[in-house]
């Protein structure tokens, strides 16, 4: 229980997703004018990972890692897949979204269209393929634990986004020097917020 | 071969056109790989390679790609090219590989790769394409380089593993000079990033 809430708290506030490893960043700076909309891509993103990981962590598990295959029978014990992870798991994360987007459009068209548009973009957002990639680099012991790293890292995405978001509605009013406008700002701005996240570092639980 | 269009193809992305500093694309990768100079012009070398032969290969293919399904077509061509050079990188600068853990996964991802084909390769004959991808894989190298020079400078003292600072001037040889921690920090790499798109607005509005 410890543990799983160490990885939990760690992933959103000492592993963050875009201050410590600068994942979906892309998207981060495109999406985060408004914060109604950065709301929007931060539960998208969180929903995603919540499901690609596990499916991800299950697949690294029984099909790809070294040995992994032994289940299928004695012939297949020394096959190691692992250099076949990246076009699975971005296969994956394509075909999630499209799935995702298909079942949120049947059951709830309100939700659909808050999410809509984000979701197509969401397949390339280096936070849900980086996600999984640390889920394989970091070996977390069950299929609990990658959730728990899934929806931290989630969290941690969206907590950030909104935070930029709020920043950048409010520094529209402030006269920052006009070549530092927009991107620039943003850039220094979430370089400051870094830096105080790094105050998280150390925290054990 | 060599016609003036194939050379602005080129040249654009270095400078006005440039995928960090004003199409604001691929910004993952280019801070997280710079702390030393060597990750940052391996994984240069590896998004040139990949952005060149994904716009090759899709730009062949375009007009038999179906648009329903182009990402998907797109992403599998991506990743297995990143599959590839993960390989070669593992194969031949192991330590360089480890560094740089996921984030050679992460090229497929990169939005640079996706960016120059939906917007290059999907409308033009392979050969500029070719070009426009070794263009925006420079274009993109050439801020890794800088930063990666500038914060192994200051952060570590080094440059390529080689020392820059000589050891007398630290503070614990009795000199007077101490290394800069914070710019090997994650943060750092942002405010760097924020700096350099300043200075380049700033010259484009004089120019």
């Amino acid at each position: 229980m410890e543990s799983i809430l160490n990885i939990f708290i760690r992933s959103i506030f000492i592993d963050n997703m875009v201050f410590a490893f600068f994942f979906g960043m892309c998207s981060y700076i495109a999406v985060s004018k408004s914060v109604k909309t950065a709301m929007g891509l931060g539960v998208a993103v969180t929903f995603v990972m919540l499901i690609t990981v596990p499916v991800n962590y299950l697949l690294n598990e029984y099909v790809l890692s070294a040995g992994s295959l032994a289940w299928l029978g004695e012939k297949y014990a020394d096959v190691d897949l692992n250099f076949l992870s990246f076009i699975i798991f971005i296969a994956v994360i394509a075909s999630i979204t499209q799935l995702v987007e298909m079942i949120v459009e049947r059951f709830s068209p309100s939700l659909y269209n808050q999410l809509g548009i984000f979701l197509p973009l969401i397949a390339v957002n280096c936070a849900i393929m980086g996600g999984s990639l640390f889920m394989q680099e970091r070996e977390y012991a069950n299929v609990g634990e990658a959730s728990v790293f899934a929806l931290g890292s989630g969290v941690g995405w969206w907590l950030a986004i909104v935070m930029m978001a709020a920043i950048r509605e409010k520094i529209e009013y402030s006269a920052v020097p006009k070549p530092l406008q927009g991107v620039g700002i943003t850039f220094i701005i979430t370089g400051l917020m870094g830096i105080a996240f790094m105050t998280f570092l150390g925290i054990q639980l | 071969m060599f016609s003036l269009k194939i050379w602005k193809v080129l040249t654009s992305p270095m400078g006005e056109n440039n995928p960090i500093t004003v199409q604001i694309l691929g910004i993952c990768s280019a801070l997280a790989v710079t702390a030393k100079l060597k990750p940052a012009i391996v994984m240069a070398l590896s998004v040139m390679i990949v952005t060149a032969f994904s716009n090759l290969i899709i730009s062949v293919m375009r007009n038999s790609i179906p648009s329903r399904v182009r990402i998907i077509v797109q992403l599998v061509v991506i990743a297995a090219l990143v599959i590839v050079v993960d390989q070669i990188l593992k194969a031949y600068v192991y330590d360089v590989s480890k560094q740089l853990s996921v984030f050679v996964g992460l090229i497929i991802t990169n939005c640079i790769l996706m960016g120059r084909l939906e917007a290059f390769a999907m409308a033009n004959k392979p050969w500029p394409s070719f070009v426009d991808g070794i263009g925006n894989g420079i274009g993109y190298g050439v801020i890794l380089v800088i930063l990666g020079v500038f914060r192994e400078i200051f952060g570590a003292g080094t440059l390529l593993g080689y020392r820059i600072i000589p050891d007398a001037w630290y503070i614990k040889n009795g000199g007077f000079y101490e290394n800069n921690g914070l710019v090997l920090l994650p943060p750092m790499a942002l405010l760097c990033v924020g700096i350099i798109i300043w200075v380049v607005n700033a010259r484009k509005k004089k120019a």
